[in-house]
């Protein structure tokens, strides 16, 4: 079989060819080029037979051109898929003219300058490819007969990705990094439907996934529900998982934008014009941070803007240089995210956006076990979905539990309760859970699409707002 | 009428089809389709009425699907030679091969009349993309200083985006299709910021997304300037509004906040992928399943659900679906009772009996070259009463209840059973008038529970074709553009929440 990208090979379309030749070929007066050079496998199944596969490949390459007038800085930005070198002439002249037509940009500041770093800028762009799935189909094959024998039925989605990113700028900065994306979703179902469960997690290459672990979870938490009962809206003491904690802490990510603060209209604005920065957050001294260096949670420690969630980031600060973060240090909130030309103008110390989240730092860490033995009566969540802001003044978020509810009494679980529908603010649960356990890195389910590099505790909630009963199973 | 753009057509489409078919064939496959796609985006954000950011993105790539040995297979990448184009083809049927012994039931494709070499364009007047980017800014950033002129309005949030989508597909049993669709999604939100009370207040436009072309923001379709213009005295109000309590009501629902409540309990529930248990561990399932075909009653009498791919200016709307199948409009609920589904070609062939169909109704798409095409949602539709009352008729007939407009806030359950919804103005009905504006509120209902309770539905008059962009579906995610036509409404006794004492306030 001949591979597709194969077929291109003996062409000197290598990325970073792509950025010198964008380079020269820019007439702006400064000019940063992007190439993200991207792979993916997936495997998707359903009642416990593969239903759809496949292995794409894209490459996308970005022309930022700034053009200095009197008045300030413009801008102009494009985007190509770019198949052979030749098309680079024509990306340059669509940025260049796009920037030359327009007005000034409120977020112009100087390029960034080129810094020391240890890259590998002259190693070829990473792949990835469908073998990554080896050991893991395998695994998972060996599930559906055992699961398929015990008349349950597994569904879920496992996605390998690598995105090698190349930038250049005409400043002389030259940064890349390879970046590997691989997450596992599995639900297991009972026969009839009645029962469910759910696991997912992240991997950078699929090697520490062990199948055989958790489909015995699942197989674990399916018993636990063999004992239904029906409970109904009302606050309880609640047991919220790591997933269910990075379903929250990544809108509150969401949130810390700067300007919107300052502006007023977000929640973590102040009086007067201030924000809620020193203002403590929560009771437990949690810190939520991240760190483009967390072991297993590695990300690009260089600004990209195609990553940052829906933050204010601006185009001009590609490159910049991204260290470890406290966005809440020990129960504070302590920075936000805003560009380099937003927190210069208004003098306020901001931080750029970086691509994963760490909840940690309880000082007497309780694990999920303990904090089921220690309670009297209350709920253990195995995840939550359909997550949105409800009231943005408040972070107030609307959501379903899904696939596990389990009813906690005297110390143990003793069934499976039905779904609900919560409303919840991740500003107020910091300020109201009463222990935590250790990080450990865990996949949200809400944000598996967008945002996978989180490691959070289990936290304790004493009343947590079940608003309304929903019939799904 | 506009045309297809010159520099699609100019990409090697027919070669590259040419190359990959023969090969699939070649390999044994007994059904292949090739796909070469263009996806222009491009955007504009200002804030306060000042550029925040502007960019100008295209996707081009190719994909080969195939069904070898009863079985499916799929490749995607974006170098454009037969070569590559006949090495996708190999790397489908390989795929193919390898997923043959986890599969159980051989892939069959419904039947589907060849359209020889057809072309369709969307209805719109101005493609944006021949306008200037600075034309297109100086539109947004006049709109929105006007907004933040007026007294009341501290910031101004304005987005434009802009979509040119071309696809062109060619299958082996000789059907190719080339198509454009041009889009676009302006956004307008006004801020109130009440330091003394610490607190702010937001009111959006209440314009949807729409399949028309930058005439849209200058006059047709919709008139920005005058509801621009009457939006901070909304947005005033609003914002001194005094919260609801929270209780029992009669909604009276516009049209502008009915059609994301029929997107989610209805649109999504009857995707027959969902009730399948295809999408059972990411979106979830329906609890519209397939055995109650012709009995669940789904609402009341006054419920008659329209799946319409043919919708002039509907964002779903298209003339041949990613499986070649020519789009139609077709019946999903009548007089409340479940009657149909939305379809691709294999589940109307697996179906097709217990459905009544012997072919597809058109509803597979592909969001890009890169992803293969699932069922998608048709412009699923709520039929008004031809004769039926105005808004301030439907008004009239509620004592005690609330005039929602506009959406905002949205999450439904895996089943499609428990909602909740907000939205942008709510107005206190006091003896079948309105009595100023509410805050704070949100809908919550059960879907069967709810569309049971819909007394009325308004006339034509009342009816907008409302929509979203950013509808999303599928494990590799996919996003999809769709409309949603629905008149007003009136609904009795639904629960309504105060969100504050939601949050413990």
């Amino acid at each position: 079989m001949s591979d597709a990208r194969g077929a291109n090979k003996g062409m000197s379309d290598a990325p970073q060819e792509l950025v010198d030749a964008a380079l020269a070929a820019s007439t702006a007066d400064g000019c940063i080029v992007l190439v993200h050079d991207h792979t993916e496998a997936n495997l998707r199944w359903a009642n416990n037979t593969l239903t759809t596969n496949g292995r794409m490949a894209t490459r996308n390459v970005t022309v930022v051109s700034t053009f200095d007038h009197a008045d300030g800085t413009s801008v102009g930005v494009v985007t190509r898929s770019v198949s052979t070198p030749g098309e680079i002439t024509g990306l340059v002249d669509a940025a260049d003219s796009a920037g030359r037509a327009a007005g000034p940009s409120e977020d112009a500041a100087p390029l960034v300058e080129p810094y020391g770093h240890s890259d590998d800028w002259a190693a070829p762009p990473a792949e990835t490819g469908i073998d990554v799935f080896a050991g893991f189909a395998r695994d998972l094959g060996a599930a559906f007969d055992a699961w398929r024998r015990a008349d349950r039925m597994l569904f879920g989605f496992a996605e390998h990705q690598m995105t090698s990113t190349f930038l250049g700028s005409s400043t002389g900065l030259r940064r890349r990094f390879d970046q590997p994306t691989g997450r596992l979703e599995i639900n297991g179902k009972s026969a009839d439907l009645t029962r469910s469960s759910w696991a997912g997690l992240h991997s950078r290459d699929f090697t520490d996934v062990d199948v055989t672990a958790v489909a015995a979870d699942l197989e674990r938490r399916l018993e636990w529900a063999r004992t239904r009962v029906d409970l109904p809206a009302g606050r309880y003491d609640t047991i919220l998982p790591p997933t269910a904690v990075a379903d929250f802490m990544v809108y509150a990510l969401e949130a810390f934008d700067a300007r919107a603060a300052a502006e007023g209209r977000n929640v973590f604005a102040g009086e007067a014009g201030g924000t809620r920065v020193g203002e403590t957050l929560s009771a437990l001294p949690l810190s939520l941070r991240s760190d483009p260096h967390h072991p297993g949670l590695e990300c690009p420690d260089f600004e990209l803007t195609s990553n940052g969630l829906w933050l204010h980031q601006s185009e001009f600060d590609n490159g910049r240089p991204l260290a470890p973060t406290r966005w809440v240090d020990q129960g504070r909130l302590a920075h936000l995210v805003g560009t380099r030309a937003w927190g210069g103008a208004n003098a306020v110390d901001v931080s750029p956006f970086v691509d994963n989240l760490i909840l940690d730092g309880a000082p007497d860490p309780v694990s999920i076990e303990e904090m089921v033995a220690d309670t009297e009566r209350g709920l253990l969540l195995t995840c939550l979905w359909y997550i949105r802001e409800v009231d943005p003044q408040t972070l107030l978020l609307t959501g379903l539990t899904r696939d596990g509810v389990y009813l906690v009494e005297n110390g143990r679980v003793t069934g499976a309760v039905n779904n609900f529908r919560f409303n919840e603010s991740p500003v107020d649960l910091l300020a109201r859970a009463t222990h935590a356990s250790e990080a450990r890195p865990t996949l949200s389910r809400e944000w598996s699409d967008y945002f996978t590099r989180t490691a959070m505790p289990a936290l304790r909630i004493p009343d947590f707002n079940m608003s309304t009963v929903s019939k799904a199973s | 009428m506009p045309e297809l753009d010159a520099t699609f057509l100019a990409l090697p489409a027919r070669s590259l089809a040419a190359a990959a078919l023969h090969r699939a064939d070649e390999l044994g496959a007994e059904h292949a389709d090739f796909r070469l796609e263009r996806q222009r985006v491009a955007h504009a954000t200002l804030r306060d009425g000042k550029l925040q950011s502007a960019g100008d993105s295209e996707d081009v790539g190719l994909a080969v699907r195939v069904v070898h040995d009863g079985t499916w297979g799929f490749a995607s990448g974006y170098v454009r030679t037969p070569e590559t184009a006949a090495a996708l083809a190999e790397q489908a049927v390989a795929t193919a091969k390898i997923s043959r012994v986890l599969s159980s039931e051989p892939v069959v494709l419904a039947p589907e009349p060849v359209y020889a070499d057809v072309t369709w364009v969307s209805a719109y007047e101005v493609n944006p993309f021949d306008v200037p980017e600075t034309e297109r800014i100086a539109r947004l950033r006049e709109l929105s200083e006007r907004l933040l002129a007026a007294d009341g309005v501290d910031h101004v949030d304005a987005s434009f985006t802009q979509v040119l989508e071309n696809k062109f597909y060619a299958d082996s049993h000789g059907t190719t299709t080339t198509q454009q669709r041009v889009r676009v999604e302006p956004r307008f939100e006004a801020v109130n910021v009440d330091r003394g009370a610490g607190r702010f207040s937001s009111m959006r436009s209440l314009a949807p997304p729409a399949g028309r072309g930058w005439e849209y923001l200058t006059g047709t379709g919709w008139d920005f300037d005058t509801e621009l213009a009457e939006l901070p005295d909304l947005l005033r109000e609003h914002a001194k509004a005094p919260g609801i309590e929270a209780g029992t009501y009669d909604l009276v629902i516009d049209a502008s906040n009915l059609w994301l409540t029929i997107h989610e309990s209805i649109g999504h529930a009857t995707e027959l992928d969902r009730a399948l248990g295809y999408e059972a561990a990411y979106a979830g399932t329906s609890f519209a399943t397939i055995d109650q075909l012709g009995t669940l009653r789904y609402g009341s009498p006054a419920l008659n659900i329209v799946g319409d791919r043919t919708a002039p200016h509907g964002l779903a709307t298209i003339g041949w679906d990613d499986e070649g199948v020519q789009t139609q409009a077709f019946d999903i609920v009548r007089d409340g009772v479940l009657v149909g589904y939305q379809l691709n070609r294999q589940m109307a062939h697996d179906h097709g009996a217990t459905l009544g169909v012997d072919r597809s109704n058109g509803c597979a798409l592909a969001d890009s070259a890169g992803h293969i095409a699932l069922q998608r949602m048709a412009n699923v539709s709520l039929r008004p009463d031809p004769a039926g009352p105005s808004v301030e008729e439907l008004i009239s007939r509620v004592e005690r209840g609330i005039y929602v407009v506009g959406d905002r806030s949205w999450s439904i359950d895996m089943q499609r059973f428990n909602f909740q919804f907000t939205g942008q103005q709510f107005h206190r009905i006091e003896n079948g008038r309105l009595a100023g504006q509410l805050r704070d509120v949100a809908y919550q209902a059960t879907t069967t529970d709810f569309w049971g309770s819909m007394e009325a539905v308004g006339g034509p008059q009342t009816y907008v074709l409302g929509g979203a962009m950013n509808c999303g579906k599928g494990q590799p995610g996919q996003v999809a553009a769709v409309s949603h036509g629905c008149p007003a409404a009136l609904f009795r006794g639904v629960n309504v929440l105060n969100t504050r004492e939601e949050g413990g306030r």
